[in-house]
């Protein structure tokens, strides 16, 4: 290439960058707005903190304080000597990790069946676990929970753990998990076909190593949904020992039925922040995963 | 047994724990839901008797009907505008050849990772009468209203708690699409001397309108699912102002243990949620050429 060539093109492309990237003032102006639109974001976490390091009358103050002078730490005391705080967290963890494990099988499993192998009636049948998805679960509580009490699960976490992995839940897990397998190229398994390999031993030694995007997909959203899951703890449950986080973190009333804030922000504190801490670190699978949600609401 | 059939049994063996868990937990109620509605079922007497149509009849008559489905309407209207509005301002923003975009990216988002019950907590203080918002308000000399216990102002806090809270999402949806704009079209509007105004909804606009439809259908019928925030925030008043569907059926089946009629709420719901995603559905196939 010439060297005026060069230039030219080198002037072409300045134009053309020109054109497009922005004058410095509407930069500026940019950052000011977007920094205005970040305060409503950031302010709620931040307020959650430093107000659950504070006395209780400095919430209602009319000048709250953006960080607090002397951290008090007795409201986090308290977290733990009015509500079993510390079983319920476990209670919390538990049934995220068991669900999210069992989501990840029967989706993995469904949804690989779905993909790639042929049997009579697949598409019927895919089409009809898809329903699962447009049933809100508000729809189906009243029966779930008459089939819970016939059972005499209520206030056990069986139904917590069971009708998520299995039930309307667990479909969006399969839709993603077929999404993925759909795009797996056929040769992949054709070398493991001659080696012998059965159905199962193609799904477990060549299609799941692969799936793992996917999986953690399923994983991320599965994980933060029951975390978050409070209509089903709220009917299924009564006893304080069995209380899941959300369910929990709404119990911290005064003999008259009135909200301790300062103790409740303290608690929502410990439920919130090691999730963001996760988030910030994994920042772009958390993103990816949820991102597959949209799927659903 | 030949290698197909071998793989046809394989293939009813992986579906069946999905498939038993739809029968279970998806079929079942469903079937169920309807049954129940035409029943009248008295849960402390034991009784459960056939009563045809009378809890639809009931249902009709409600006199909190219109306000429950007058709240539902404007939650889920205001929430899809304010949402899906906002979603596309932050994305066109994020989308700017900036440094720094990937930060307001994580900040934007990070409430999504916040539990719905902690989210909405947290924000119940600063919406007390003399919580933290009005303190700012003060500031500049305006006197805030008790957001969470004024009938004008209890749901439009509701459904700005809620976007804020969710918005992160449709927002990266967005982003996505934006950045799948081939960035030619921008340069060719560009030498013509179009202003960005007028590419934007010339150009990027009708490019991301599969998206855009997508979104407003997640949208739409998740906002008809608002519970913790309804329990958490306002638990349905003042009034009925807040009284949205499911926070009604929740409330007529467990706090009144009226399973009947909250099955039957269960029923209007589910029909509602059905007519519009078929409205969609079908605006989807009118409206979206380039899939």
């Amino acid at each position: 290439m010439s060297s005026r060539s060069a230039d030219n093109n080198q002037k072409r492309a300045d134009s053309r960058s020109r054109a497009l990237s922005l004058p410095r003032w509407a930069k500026i102006a940019l950052y000011v707005v977007m920094t205005v639109l970040a305060i409503p974001f950031l302010f709620p976490t931040w307020w959650m903190v430093t107000a659950s390091l504070s006395p209780a009358n400095d919430i209602y103050s009319r000048s709250p304080k953006l960080f607090p002078t002397h951290p008090l730490w007795s409201d986090y005391k308290q977290v733990f000597e009015l509500q079993p705080f510390a079983h319920q967290y476990l209670n919390s963890l538990y049934i995220a990790a068991l669900v999210t494990v069992g989501t990840m099988a029967v989706s993995a499993l469904s949804g690989y069946a779905f993909a790639r192998i042929r049997f009579p009636g697949a598409d019927a049948l895919f089409f009809v676990v898809l329903t699962g998805m447009l049933v809100p679960a508000e729809v189906t509580i009243v029966p779930l929970f008459r089939m819970v009490q016939s059972l005499g699960l209520i206030d056990t976490h069986w139904p917590l753990i069971i009708i998520p992995i299995f039930g309307a839940p667990s479909v969006l897990g399969t839709f993603v998990m077929r999404q993925f397998f759909l795009a797996l190229p056929a040769e992949l398994e054709e070398a493991g076909r001659l080696d012998g390999l059965g159905r199962f031993g193609l799904f477990r030694s060549i299609a799941l190593p692969l799936a793992r995007p996917a999986l953690a997909a399923v994983a991320i959203f599965t994980f933060l949904r029951t975390w978050d899951s409070y209509l089903e703890p709220l009917v299924y449950l009564s006893t304080k020992d069995k209380f899941t986080l959300p369910l929990a973190l709404t119990q911290y009333t005064d003999a008259y039925g009135g909200n301790i804030w300062n103790i409740q922000l303290a608690a929502t504190t410990l439920t919130v922040l090691p999730v963001l801490a996760v988030f910030i670190i994994a920042q772009r699978q958390f993103v990816a995963g949820l991102a597959q949600t949209g799927l659903k609401g | 047994m030949t290698a197909r059939r071998r793989d046809a049994v394989a293939g009813y063996l992986f579906v069946a724990p999905q498939l038993l868990g739809w029968a279970a937990f998806v079929g079942w109620p469903i079937v169920a839901v309807v049954w129940y509605s035409l029943h009248s079922w008295n849960v402390l007497a034991g009784t459960f008797d056939w009563a045809g149509l009378a809890n639809y009849k009931q249902l009709a008559h409600d006199p909190a009907l219109g306000a429950v489905l007058r709240a539902t309407l404007f939650f889920s209207v205001g929430l899809v505008v304010l949402n899906l509005a906002l979603a596309l301002l932050l994305a066109v923003l994020l989308n700017q050849r900036l440094r720094g975009t990937a930060l307001f990216r994580t900040i934007f988002f990070s409430p999504v990772v916040v539990s719905l019950v902690a989210w909405a907590i947290v924000s119940g203080t600063l919406l007390q009468g003399t919580g933290g918002i009005n303190a700012l308000l003060a500031k500049v000399g305006i006197t805030g209203p008790n957001w969470l216990h004024e009938p004008g102002t209890a749901l439009i806090a509701v459904i700005v708690t809620q976007t804020i809270k969710n918005v992160g999402l449709n927002m990266v949806l967005f982003l996505a699409a934006l950045q799948g704009v081939p960035e030619d079209l921008y340069e060719a509007a560009a030498l013509d001397g179009a202003s960005r105004w007028r590419t934007f909804w010339r150009i990027t606009f009708p490019l991301i309108t599969p998206t855009v439809l997508l979104t407003s259908i997640i949208t739409v019928v998740g906002s008809l699912q608002v519970f913790a925030p309804i329990q958490v925030l306002t638990a349905g008043g003042p009034g009925n102002s807040t009284n949205v569907l499911v926070y009604d059926l929740y409330k007529q089946g467990f706090v009144a243990h009226d399973l009947s009629y909250a099955s039957t709420l269960g029923v209007l719901l589910f029909a509602i949620v059905l007519v519009l995603t078929a409205i969609q559905w079908q605006m989807r196939k009118r409206w979206v050429v380039n899939e």
